[in-house]
């Protein structure tokens, strides 16, 4: 695997179950179908905190940042149970 | 080998609650301190602790820190030591108070002052009235915490070592702890922190079971650690348990859900839990739930196509209801189940959620072991705090509420004690003395790198992690548990001959999901030889074929050693610090 999404693995791990679940799993069947903007929004969405990140990936707010919100759509929609 | 080596006062291993108010302590106090986190320290664990921290500072209802210290010993079912008990929740209101003042936002109530909100097993007078003791920072306490401790670390010059994974504790011929041997992630290279003290912060041990509620970094590193040091591990068969964490995943689904009047059905469609308790029903406390969901379940009645679970009906509550009472645990469905409860039921099967066992340690931090006539000789340089610790405050059964308390009150006595220690203890012993253990923990690592063939670490993790649910979950009898001893000491041969997927230098997952299989083996051995050997049924650990608590035999804390799965025992310290002592009674809510 190329370093840079290993380095993303590792960044994917966090504090709460929750987003380890939705972050690795979109890691492994939805981040290489985006394009290089959206993985630039990627790593920026998963540069803030725990506490922001929640409530956007259960869907209960979008960020105002468009491309980001994207991107946490594209997560949701990824996520197979 | 020539590692590079970095010199401090203080080294602290992990970057939760816990080590994080340690660091604080030791920063404030001029000493140079390093700390070492696998993750960022603001995505420790902590983060995720959501409800708040007891402390009875009786601005809702009348409380003090005597009623506190009654309920958790009794919630211990008094197997917590009570010295340390009585220390932490007379500390409680004092480092409440304290948090405020560095900056953690509690929520508050109209006049101003700190909210509280009710939690359970919390009383007045002794086992009277609902007590509200829990303070909260609204749902995002444990973040409000660790946000404020790291920023007053960074302030204090505390010097940190993020994304450091930690390897192995290095111990000279004396017995002193001198450093650890750490691992970069984002370049592979290995480099030695020498300290004068270690301190271990690294959090629970969550995943050892297939359905948790804890987040993928809790493999419990440093207690593994430990037990390779020739260490033991205390009271491991004490874990845990919530009963409704969605099946599989564990994502907890709250209490609230069978207290808006949600109830569970198994494969017949038959509310069984009116068989188990005829009248609190699904409301029956945590333990009850959660064993008559495994009895369920093994006896072939559960849900699914692998009967693996059970189901948690509340659409007859009605959309309106659950949209308004219960909208978290909607989202939650929605997102990792793809199912709106509004319309169906949620799979749902107990959810491993706190270690209460752990690194045996003093009230003062100080990691402590038996020697000769003595339970609880210090090793020198060597403290744990938090989860990775067993002080003991949680005894067999830890109460919502109380272990954010725990890593702040034992944080900052580890931290004084260590200053006291550092001021006798003035130089660096020489590292030479320390060879072995490097060369020990360096042959760990090279057997990763030369194997080429093998089964691979997700396979065996996940074998693990289902083996000690099934064996070693809620439903525990003799036959049970020794066939999961069996199995554990199958995987641990197995995982001896695996193989790493990916043998690069940056940022290489695998490697760490390797050394954290390997804790996962140590720790999980630890938890299912304690289990088999603790033959009552107490707190959290329960036996079906030992349903009683049995204080004649066990009013004991269990001591496991790596070295051919030894056990010992200790007393537990039943004699407070000032106050009488809480003698054992029936455990009764
Ligand atoms: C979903 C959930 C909700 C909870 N809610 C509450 C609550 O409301 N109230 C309450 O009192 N308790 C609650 N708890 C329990 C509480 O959150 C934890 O017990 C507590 O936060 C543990 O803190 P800690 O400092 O011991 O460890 P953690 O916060 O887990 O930190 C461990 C640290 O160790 C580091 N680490 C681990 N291994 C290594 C290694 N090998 N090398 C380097 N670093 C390492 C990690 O990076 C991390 O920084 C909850 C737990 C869960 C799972």
């Amino acid at each position: 695997m190329d370093s840079q999404k290993e380095q993303l693995y590792w960044r994917c791990r966090r504090g709460m179950l929750e987003l380890d679940e939705l972050l690795q799993s979109f890691l492994d069947q939805g981040f290489d179908k985006l394009d290089d903007e959206q993985r630039v929004a990627f790593q920026q969405l998963i540069r803030l905190q725990d506490q922001e990140l929640l409530p956007y990936l259960l869907g209960q707010t979008l960020p105002t940042d468009g491309k980001m919100a994207h991107v946490v759509n594209c997560i949701r929609h990824a996520y197979r149970p | 080998m020539n590692l590079e080596c970095r010199k401090f006062d203080a080294l602290v291993i992990g970057a939760g609650g816990g080590g994080l108010r340690a660091a604080l302590q030791l920063s404030q106090a001029d000493a140079s301190v390093a700390v070492v986190s696998k993750v960022f320290p603001t995505r420790s664990h902590t983060v995720a602790a959501q409800g708040g921290m007891n402390a009875a500072l009786a601005n809702v209802s009348p409380d003090n820190w005597h009623w506190h210290m009654y309920d958790t010993v009794k919630g211990s079912d008094y197997l917590g030591d009570q010295d340390a008990i009585e220390y932490m929740c007379r500390a409680a209101s004092h480092l409440v108070i304290e948090l405020e003042h560095q900056g953690v936002p509690f929520s508050r109530l109209d006049n101003g002052k700190i909210y509280q909100r009710p939690f359970g097993g919390q009383s007045q007078n002794f086992g009277g009235a609902q007590a509200a003791r829990t303070c909260a920072a609204a749902d995002r306490t444990g973040h409000a915490i660790l946000h404020t401790l790291y920023q007053q670390n960074i302030q204090a010059r505390t010097h940190f070592f993020d994304e450091y994974f930690a390897i192995d504790l290095l111990m000279d011929k004396d017995g002193f702890v001198l450093g650890a041997l750490v691992l970069r992630i984002e370049t592979g290279e290995l480099l030695i922190i020498e300290a004068k003290t270690t301190l271990l912060a690294t959090g629970g041990v969550g995943r050892l079971f297939r359905t948790n509620t804890n987040a993928r970094i809790n493999t419990g590193d440093g207690m593994a650690m430990v037990l390779r040091a020739g260490i033991p591990l205390q009271d491991m068969e004490f874990f845990q348990f919530h009963p409704t964490g969605i099946a599989g995943k564990g994502m907890l689904i709250t209490e609230g859900v069978r207290g808006e009047g949600g109830y569970l059905l198994n494969g017949d469609g038959e509310r069984f839990m009116e068989r188990y308790a005829p009248n609190a029903k699904d409301l029956a406390s945590r333990d009850v739930v959660s064993r008559a969901i495994a009895v369920e379940v093994r006896e072939g009645r559960g849900c699914g196509p692998d009967k693996d679970h059970v189901m948690l009906k509340l659409d007859h509550l009605g959309s309106e209801i659950i949209k308004k009472r219960l909208p978290g645990i909607r989202d939650t469905c929605i997102t990792f189940l793809h199912i709106d409860p509004v319309e169906q039921p949620i799979p749902v099967f107990p959810t491993a959620h706190y270690t209460m066992g752990g690194i045996p340690t003093n009230r003062y931090g100080q990691v402590v072991v038996p020697v000769k006539q003595s339970p609880e000789e210090p090793i020198p340089g060597l403290y744990a705090v938090g989860e990775c610790a067993c002080v003991s405050v949680h005894g067999a059964n830890r109460l919502g509420g109380n272990s954010l308390l725990d890593i702040v009150v034992f944080g900052r006595a580890a931290g004084n004690h260590i200053i006291e220690f550092l001021r006798e203890n003035r130089y660096h012993r020489p590292m030479q003395n320390a060879q072995d253990s490097i060369d020990r923990a360096l042959a760990r690592l090279a057997r990763w790198e030369q194997r080429r063939e093998g089964e691979t670490v997700d396979e065996l993790r996940k074998e693990l992690q289902k083996t000690m649910e099934f064996y070693c979950g809620v439903f525990r009898t003799r036959d049970v548990l020794e066939q999961g001893v069996k199995k554990m000491l199958e995987i641990e041969q197995r995982v001896a001959q695996a193989t790493l997927r990916d043998h690069s230098q940056v940022f290489n997952t695998a490697r760490i999901e390797a050394l954290e299989l390997e804790n996962l083996v140590d720790t999980g051995l630890a938890t299912v030889v304690s289990a088999l050997a603790r033959e009552e049924s107490r707190g959290a650990h329960s036996r079906e074929d030992f349903p009683e608590r049995d204080d004649q035999r066990w009013l004991k804390h269990s001591l496991y050693y790596q070295e051919q799965n030894r056990l010992d025992y200790k007393p537990v310290r039943i004699k407070p610090l000032t106050v009488e002592s809480f003698p054992p009674k029936p455990r009764v809510y």
